[in-house]
């Protein structure tokens, strides 16, 4: 009986969970050859699991997922690495249900060039955690074999807009398991992660015009921190989190502020009379990076946290807007505007280099994974926005196509703590 | 007189339900300009033609106030936030509206088009909405009696990648009824 109304509830639940369909394109320079065996122990738990370390690891562009052809080794015993050949790495393990409904799973990465044991780990979780402890293996897996830490346990958020309905959306960051944080009649614009994943700030109409709140995902309480007469907008955490640099039109133009992260100690950074917007924090907290028409056309610049003089760092023809930090602070991306097209592009400022990655169309707000490693923005299938990710060498683009609504605003959250 | 008063209120309902939606912008004006027809009109000959003066009066301005309310958007070339002067004329009938009914409010609407960042649209269109409040200021309009507000790209009249389209778009909206 237990069992039935399982497969029922996950009947009910399988159409709210396929909510994306994923379209990879391009590949790594070089892609690891990796084999997946399905866990020992419950086949359709196991099943799930594979499916989800699997998907992360594809969506990367590193990995070739080479098919165990029938073997299933749970034990590093079980492995003849002359069965093996043209495998790099296997992951192998066993997944054990536990009396207080919980779920013990013990896992091996094993290298079959170097005979070497990469990992050897024990996750437990509750039995309906299976996705999330399928991204913990997948961050390990990829951190391994490729020396920077994994994002698949880290979440994004964005703004769908369904038939007159905007929601600000928190999901996992391969798309699924969506939850809304706000749902309104009025525009919800720029989410921003607090850096420690707890908060979102955002931009809501809903007192019909723009102003700036910051809500916990855990309690859902919300504050409102800037409702001055005028546009609040564009919110962005210092990397310590005890503020928040902002845009008001209160005393004319948008203009860039900061005040502490409850809209207390409210002071002003630029002062022009142009538009700058879209403040960015250094990852060191020290500058910050903005859009702005004061050179006649909206371009990048960069102002220290203390006001004073501001460099322009774009000099592209077209225009410039959304710029993020690089987490080394050594570069950023921004959506570049020319001939009619958006493209994403990264800007290195050492070199003073801007290299184009995509291949151009209504790209938009683009955001750095926590490891550099991939970008987040937004795009457009048949007049429907969706999210895309590229890799921060424009080799692996990946399409996200939400089966309704449209997309808009997506911000990659922060590595969870 | 107390027929007079029953007509124009009457008249009122009228004016209201013929009106397009949204329904105060034109049901309110309507009110005022029957109101300031009445005095007059009681001197003149009779109940009856007085009763089809204020009527034909109050049609008219009805009809005037309609024709105003029809157009109540200014446009923008691209990245561009001055006020054109292909609009010179619908301003200076808000401008003058405002300037003779002092109770009046109406908030002024800024909007951009999609060629932009989300957020630098917020500013074009906060600008917008603030140049065509000036214009309207110049016009005889007071200060007190408009609020600006921008939508940036948030709320497009048109939702097509075209030029067609994004002149839709980019425009500053004079709304009576969204106070």
């Amino acid at each position: 009986m237990r069992r039935w109304i399982l497969l029922c509830l996950s009947f009910f639940v399988v159409p709210a969970h396929a909510v994306l369909n994923i379209e990879i394109t391009g590949a790594g320079e070089h892609q690891t050859p990796v084999s997946l065996v399905r866990f020992a122990g419950d086949a359709a738990t196991a099943q799930g699991l594979l499916d989800i370390v699997g998907s992360d690891l594809i969506r990367t562009g590193l990995f070739k997922l080479v098919d165990p052809a029938g073997k299933t080794p749970h034990e590093p015993r079980d492995i003849r690495p002359s069965e093996w050949v043209g495998v790099e790495a296997v992951l192998i393990g066993s997944i054990q249900s536990m009396d207080d409904g919980k779920v013990a799973v013990k896992f091996r990465l094993l290298d079959l060039v170097r005979n070497a044991e990469l990992l050897s780990q024990v996750v437990t979780a509750k039995e309906d955690q299976v996705r999330a402890i399928g991204h913990r293996i997948a961050d390990m897996v990829y951190e391994r074999l490729t020396g920077s830490p994994g994002v698949f346990s880290t979440r994004i958020a964005y703004v769908s807009r369904d038939e007159g309905v905007y929601r600000l959306v928190v999901a996992d960051s391969d798309g699924d398991n969506e939850q809304a944080l706000l749902t309104s009649k009025e525009p919800i614009m720029s989410p921003s992660w607090s850096p420690d994943g707890r908060q979102i700030a955002y931009v809501s109409f809903e007192k019909r015009r723009a102003m700036v709140y910051v809500q916990s995902l855990s309690s859902r309480k919300r504050t409102l921190i800037a409702d001055f007469p005028g546009s609040n907008s564009a919110p962005a955490w210092s990397p310590d989190g005890t503020q928040i640099a902002m845009v008001l039109t209160r005393d004319g133009e948008s203009q860039i502020y900061v005040a502490n992260s409850n809209g207390g100690r409210l002071r002003r950074i630029t002062y022009s009379d142009a538009i700058d917007t879209e403040p960015s924090f250094s990852p060191d907290g020290q500058s910050l990076l903005f859009t702005s028409d004061r050179g006649g056309s909206p371009q990048i610049y960069r102002v220290s946290i203390e006001g004073g003089s501001v460099e322009r760092l774009t000099f592209e023809s077209g225009n410039a807007f959304s710029p993020r930090f690089h987490p080394d602070g050594k570069s950023f991306v921004f959506a570049h505007f020319g001939d009619g097209v958006f493209h994403i592009a990264v800007h290195d400022l050492e070199s003073r280099q801007t290299q184009i990655l995509t291949a151009g169309g209504w790209e938009k707000k683009p955001s750095f994974a926590p490891n550099g490693k991939m970008i987040l923005f937004a795009t457009e299938v048949q007049g429907r926005g969706i999210l895309a990710t590229v890799s921060s060498d424009g080799r692996v683009k990946q399409k996200m196509v939400a089966q309704r609504g449209d997309i808009r605003e997506p911000m990659w959250g922060p590595f969870l703590k | 007189m107390k027929k007079l008063i029953l007509s124009v209120l009457l008249l009122n309902l009228l004016a209201a339900c013929s009106s397009n939606p949204p329904k105060e912008e034109v049901a309110e004006p309507a009110t005022t300009s029957a109101a300031t027809t009445e005095a007059p009109a009681a001197d003149a000959q009779g109940a009856t033609a007085t009763d089809a003066q204020a009527a034909a009066d109050a049609q008219a301005a009805a009809d005037a106030q309609a024709a105003l309310m029809e157009k109540n958007s200014v446009y923008f070339p691209f990245d561009v936030d001055a006020v054109q002067d292909a609009d010179r004329e619908t301003i200076m009938n808000h401008a003058e509206y405002l300037a003779s009914h002092p109770d009046a409010k109406v908030r002024v609407e800024g909007n951009a088009d999609e060629r932009g960042s989300s957020e630098y649209n917020l500013g074009l269109g906060q600008r917008r909405a603030k140049n065509t409040k000036r214009a309207l200021v110049l016009g005889g309009a007071s200060d007190s009696q408009i609020e600006t507000v921008s939508y940036g790209e948030e709320k497009p009249r048109c939702s097509e990648h075209n030029e067609a389209c994004w002149a839709q778009n980019r425009r500053a909206d004079i709304n009576y009824s969204a106070q």
